[in-house]
């Protein structure tokens, strides 16, 4: 481990200071702005120029989970009072809550895909790359290169040929044809990435477990999966969001069964087009799971590589 | 507790010669000392013996049992890492547990406890028992490499330069110990070195590698008094064997090229004259190096000596070692 001597300057500190916050202000402003989105009224959504003080109003949310029908006066007055707040919200519109909305089916696909490919590439991934690592592989060499080269196009280039084979095969709008082509599209990454990081867990501690009576897989899950386990969890969440953030092939193979949350969001219509609030508050949601999947492995991203007891 | 056969084992990296049919018997309760420079093929000997590699040709018994195919885990060995090979993500508790808990010896947990704590306690690590291994100084993992092998009673213990990281007080602290250990459990003992105080300390038996070859096995006193080969000769000894023309004192037997002598081959008070270049004094013994007719000479004098430098010695040889041109000993 090196690290730099020189103490920087106080005017490098600065600079660097001040190019970070343009950094951030340049990043946090439009996610601030669609979490605001979602708490606008329809109106001051759209409204010109933009309205950064607003009365906040749960509309967008409740528009979000629920379907709503427009309603006469008669309808009303028969429906009685609201029984609950969002009943109300949707009242003041002049509309009836018919029923949920699809988000929490959409939202719920995405989770299964999203991490369900996710989980699937750190098995195939793990179990590669520790054979690349360790395993004398014929071609090793172009073995690893092919698979890097699967990533070197736009994996959209392929739409068609996966739409034609996926209706062949049954799996247009499933979950497990979203899985297994999500972990199609990472498993290049990860099978690279974790190599890395697999190269760099030392030949010697499997060693020591082999002599110690245990038996490779033993070793392998033992002592190197729990010196992996940062590696893994960098290249989870790389998949991950690569996954739940994917768009193309979801409007592409996905239309109801499995439709995940990107292309249901930006098509919810409200009573004048589209309901932004609604929208804005689909993708602040959105964000939450990656956001807590991130900040529970930030332990692992942070502490880098572990630094063994092996004397090099 | 078994001894180990290696016969004809030879083994090639690459281009690499690292074993070059190395046969010898490592006989039942022995402490053998491998002893030889970087590149003498010590550790690969380990490791055919552990099952780590497989020799190319040759076979590996331990017992009466060939070691063909089997992994290291069915070969009941323990080894002690040059590198320690600590795993870092346990304590040093768990690492000292890890092998007991292993599918094949499946210890309960009482007698871990109780093993555990006297390897911890020879090793003088009991306070550092709930420590993360990589929160230890190179000292202290290297002693905790050596519980990890000790707290097992396998068929033969591999030790890979064990003692080379520790300073000096431990160093020989843990030598005592470990002679100890081995001479009360009888256990068997392959131990890889380039110290010469380990292997005359403790060796029951030294063999001496060069370049893949094993060039002389026997007792160290066997290999001091009767080495085959100047190398031999070479690697035990402080200060080291002086090696002189043969012609140098007259004498010399037919085919020899060199003559050897150790310090107490060379008698001082009387024979040929020879300078004093430089007094080294150690303390418990004064180190002389003397130039004799253009050649380096170091030898041992009297702890109080008055000579300096400047000052002529006479020395002649008694009963020195001959070696031919190959450095094989002639006489």
């Amino acid at each position: 481990m090196s690290f730099s001597v020189t103490e920087p300057t106080k005017g490098t500190k600065w600079f660097s200071g001040i190019l970070v916050v343009i950094y951030a202000v340049i990043t946090i402003v439009p996610l601030l702005w669609i979490i605001a989105t979602g708490f606008k009224s329809p109106a001051d959504s759209i409204a010109y120029p933009p309205v950064v003080f607003f009365e906040p109003t749960l509309e967008g949310y409740v528009n979000l989970f629920t379907d709503r029908t427009r309603a006469t006066a008669e309808m009303l007055e028969e429906a009685g009072p609201p029984q609950t707040w969002y009943e109300e919200i949707a009242r003041e519109r002049g509309t009836v809550i018919s029923g949920p909305s699809r988000y929490g089916e959409r939202f719920l696909n995405s989770v299964i895909i999203g991490f369900g490919s996710t989980a699937l590439c750190m098995v195939l991934g793990t179990a590669a790359a520790y054979a690349f690592s360790r395993f004398r592989v014929p071609l090793k060499d172009d073995l690893l290169f092919f698979i890097l080269s699967t990533r070197m196009m736009p994996p959209i280039a392929v739409a068609i040929p996966i739409f034609l084979m996926f209706r062949n095969l049954g799996l247009n709008d499933t979950h497990l044809g979203m899985i297994l082509l999500y972990t199609a599209v990472n498993l290049s990454l990860s099978v690279w990435l974790l190599k890395g990081f697999i190269d760099e867990i030392p030949m010697e501690y499997e060693e020591a477990a082999l002599i110690d009576g245990y038996t490779r897989f033993q070793a392998f899950y033992k002592v190197v999966l729990p010196q992996a386990a940062t590696g893994i969890a960098s290249t989870a969440i790389f998949c991950l969001i690569f996954a739940w953030n994917e768009y193309a092939f979801a409007v592409l193979l996905t239309s109801g069964t499995a439709q995940t949350a990107p292309p249901f969001i930006p098509n919810i219509i409200g009573v004048n087009g589209k309901d932004w609030p609604a929208v804005a508050a689909g993708a602040t949601l959105f964000l939450v799971p990656v956001m807590v999947f991130t900040v529970l492995l930030r332990k692992h991203l942070l502490r880098g590589i572990t630094f063994g007891a092996v004397r090099k | 507790m078994a001894d180990v056969t290696l016969s004809g084992v030879s083994k090639t990296f690459g281009a690499d010669t690292a074993l070059s049919d190395v046969s010898m018997t490592v006989p039942d309760g022995s402490f053998v000392v491998l002893l030889g420079p970087t590149g003498a093929g010590k550790t690969t000997t380990l490791r055919m013996v552990s099952g780590l590699d497989k020799p190319d040709s040759g076979t590996v018994k331990i017992g009466d049992r060939d070691m063909a195919g089997l992994t290291p885990a069915q070969r009941d060995v323990a080894m002690v890492f040059q590198q320690y090979s600590l795993y870092p993500h346990l304590t040093v508790r768990q690492n000292l547990e890890f092998p007991l808990k292993s599918p094949i010896l499946k210890t309960p947990q009482a007698a871990i406890d109780v093993k555990v704590g006297e390897v911890a306690e020879i090793l003088q690590i009991s306070h550092k028992l709930d420590n993360k291994a990589t929160a230890l100084s190179g000292g202290e993992m290297q002693r905790v490499s050596i519980g990890r092998a000790l707290v097992r009673n396998p068929a033969v213990y591999l030790m890979d330069e064990p003692l080379s990281s520790l300073d000096a007080k431990l160093r020989s602290d843990l030598r005592i110990e470990l002679k100890n250990i081995q001479a009360n459990s009888g256990a068997t003992l392959l131990y890889v070195t380039h110290d010469q105080i380990e292997a005359m300390t403790m060796a029951t038996h030294v063999g001496v590698l060069d370049n893949g070859k094993l060039v002389q096995f026997g007792t160290p006193r066997e290999i001091y008094e009767n080495p085959v080969s100047v190398y031999a000769a070479s690697r035990l000894g402080q200060p080291r064997i002086n090696v002189l023309p043969a012609e140098s004192f007259g004498g010399a037997p037919n085919g020899a090229v060199n003559i050897g002598l150790r310090p107490e081959q060379i008698i001082q008070g009387e024979g040929e004259d020879s300078t004093v270049s430089r007094v080294e004094r150690l303390g418990d013994q004064t180190r002389l190096h003397l130039i004799f007719k253009g050649h380096d000479i170091v030898t041992v004098t009297d702890a109080h000596t008055r000579l300096t430098g400047g000052d002529i010695v006479k020395i002649r040889p008694r009963n020195p070692h001959y070696f031919d041109a190959d450095g094989a000993r002639v006489a």
